[in-house]
């Protein structure tokens, strides 16, 4: 089978195993591509894409345009806040009008939770779930995944990681936790009381109060940001205390007695969750982050369009 | 399915011996020529002729190997995807003389791809294809190779392969024949 078992990716939950992987090894060819003089390969110059941002976005969307434009799709771009969202339009009205353009996938942001599954139910293209309010982000926990593959090897059997921060808000948590459980890693959370939300335990991970504690015991640690936006009322007393129990500095990370790997999803609060000089240090594959990001986002793309019926 | 030999393992190093000749005959020292390898089986092709030139040049050449996945035509018009292999092309072909290689030339659609594909590493000098079974009368597209192993006329339900010590145990191309129902 060299095929996703899955029509639309909504969330790594629905993923198997061998689509992870199928995920990795075609991502693995396109970051050979990136890496070229000529960056483009012509797949997918019958396909048009729609991203739909109803959310603010930056990183996310010129990574997915990016991807898509290294694929040679035509591409359209939309943000809820110059549209007609605003005037009071329903998200599958949005949808429709926009696909009554003749669209063939649809990359989709949205603060609700579920707004991606909802809509690829109720429409023909394939859906890719750039993130549905504090759900899942799909996208985000394959190039982690994907990132800590290339620097620790292929197995994450008995690899450590640690997410550290607000679990609570967070979908990029949610969607690494399943997305390294299924690869075969321990995974632990790590945050105040307040931001670890009370039944995460059910899915098998371990929690921690104590950064210390969590970063002697991880291989990987993915520094989250805190997530003010989302925040209805104050989880804790505030940003400095956050910063001085779950801050990651320099001083703290050399005392570790081994060489942990420190990630972040972006964008960062430099001195709230991570410190300038971690965040810039060579233990830190931020970047390489971001640029895995366009491999493994044109991976998705290229095995989700090979599935659009043509005929 | 009814199964006949083009070429026994005897014929089939003669066959790369000569192909080798001619190569050296048009590029002699191979100062400004390069070997490029199509994704999957064309490599094969390219490792033996690349070790008999080495031993006759006593120099390494400049080899590489191209994958053509993503420039395919038959994009989802297959029943599956295909997943891509390799390409490892190390140096830029600006201006160089590059040498296509494939083990088997059917409709011409592969070359095309790997035409374009080979655009992405530099602007060559002049581009040649050396096929080494040449499955004439079966293209779709006005294309012809520069060196030829071994002309065969083939139906298009029938299947050629080309079989390798390395992988297969044995040199040798079979000609593999679909039987009808009547016959």
């Amino acid at each position: 089978m060299h095929n996703l078992s899955v029509e639309h990716l909504i969330g790594i939950k629905d993923l198997t195993k061998h689509d992870i992987e199928l995920i990795f090894k075609t991502a693995d060819s396109f970051k050979q591509v990136i890496n070229r003089p000529i960056k483009k390969v012509p797949s997918l110059r019958d396909i048009t894409i729609a991203n739909l941002f109803f959310e603010n976005s930056t990183r996310t969307r010129l990574s997915f345009e990016l991807a898509e434009k290294r694929l040679s799709a035509d591409v359209i771009n939309f943000s809820a806040s110059s549209s007609s969202v605003t005037k009071g339009e329903t998200l599958i009205d949005t949808v429709n009008n926009i696909l009554a353009m003749k669209v063939d996938l649809v990359v989709m942001r949205h603060p609700n939770p579920g707004a991606a599954k909802f809509l690829s139910e109720r429409i023909k293209a394939k859906v890719v779930n750039a993130g549905d309010g504090t759900h899942e982000h799909p996208t985000q926990a394959l190039l982690d995944a994907y990132s800590i593959r290339e620097k620790h090897g292929d197995d994450f059997k008995g690899k450590k990681v640690v997410i550290v921060g607000d679990i609570s808000h967070s979908r990029v948590a949610l969607s690494n936790i399943f997305c390294l459980q299924k690869l075969g890693a321990e995974v632990m959370v790590c945050g105040p009381t307040t931001l670890i939300p009370k039944f995460i335990g059910e899915l098998g991970v371990k929690i921690e109060h104590n950064l210390r504690n969590a970063l002697e015991w991880c291989d990987v640690a993915n520094m989250l940001r805190i997530q003010l936006e989302r925040q209805e009322i104050q989880f804790f007393p505030s940003l400095r205390e956050y910063s001085m129990l779950f801050g990651l500095d320099k001083k703290l990370l050399d005392s570790l007695d081994k060489k942990i790997t420190i990630m972040h999803p972006g964008p960062i609060n430099r001195g709230v969750e991570i410190s300038s000089d971690v965040a810039d240090s060579d233990q830190s594959i931020i970047l390489q982050q971001v640029e895995n990001g366009v491999a493994v986002r044109m991976a998705i793309i290229y095995l989700l369009a090979s599935k659009i019926d043509r005929s | 399915m009814d199964k006949r030999t083009i070429l026994n393992s005897t014929h089939f190093e003669i066959t790369l011996k000569r192909l080798a000749s001619q190569l050296k005959e048009n590029h002699q020292s191979f100062e400004n020529s390069v070997l490029i390898g199509l994704q999957p089986r064309g490599i094969h092709v390219l490792e033996r002729l690349k070790k008999i030139l080495e031993a006759d040049l006593k120099k390494p050449l400049l080899c590489g190997q191209l994958d053509i996945t993503f420039y395919r035509d038959d994009f989802r018009r297959r029943e599956q995807p295909i997943i891509p292999s390799v390409t490892n092309i190390d140096f830029i072909i600006e201006n160089k003389n590059v040498v296509l290689i494939d083990d088997v030339l059917f409709s011409g659609r592969t070359i095309r791809s790997g035409l374009d594909a080979l655009l992405a590493f530099g602007r060559p000098n002049k581009v040649e294809l050396l096929a080494f079974i040449d499955r004439r009368f079966e293209r779709h597209l006005p294309i012809q190779a520069d060196y030829i192993g071994k002309t065969v006329d083939t139906l298009s339900s029938q299947r050629v392969s080309v079989e390798w010590k390395e992988i297969e145990g044995e040199d040798q191309v079979l000609l593999y024949t679909q039987e009808t129902k009547n016959a």
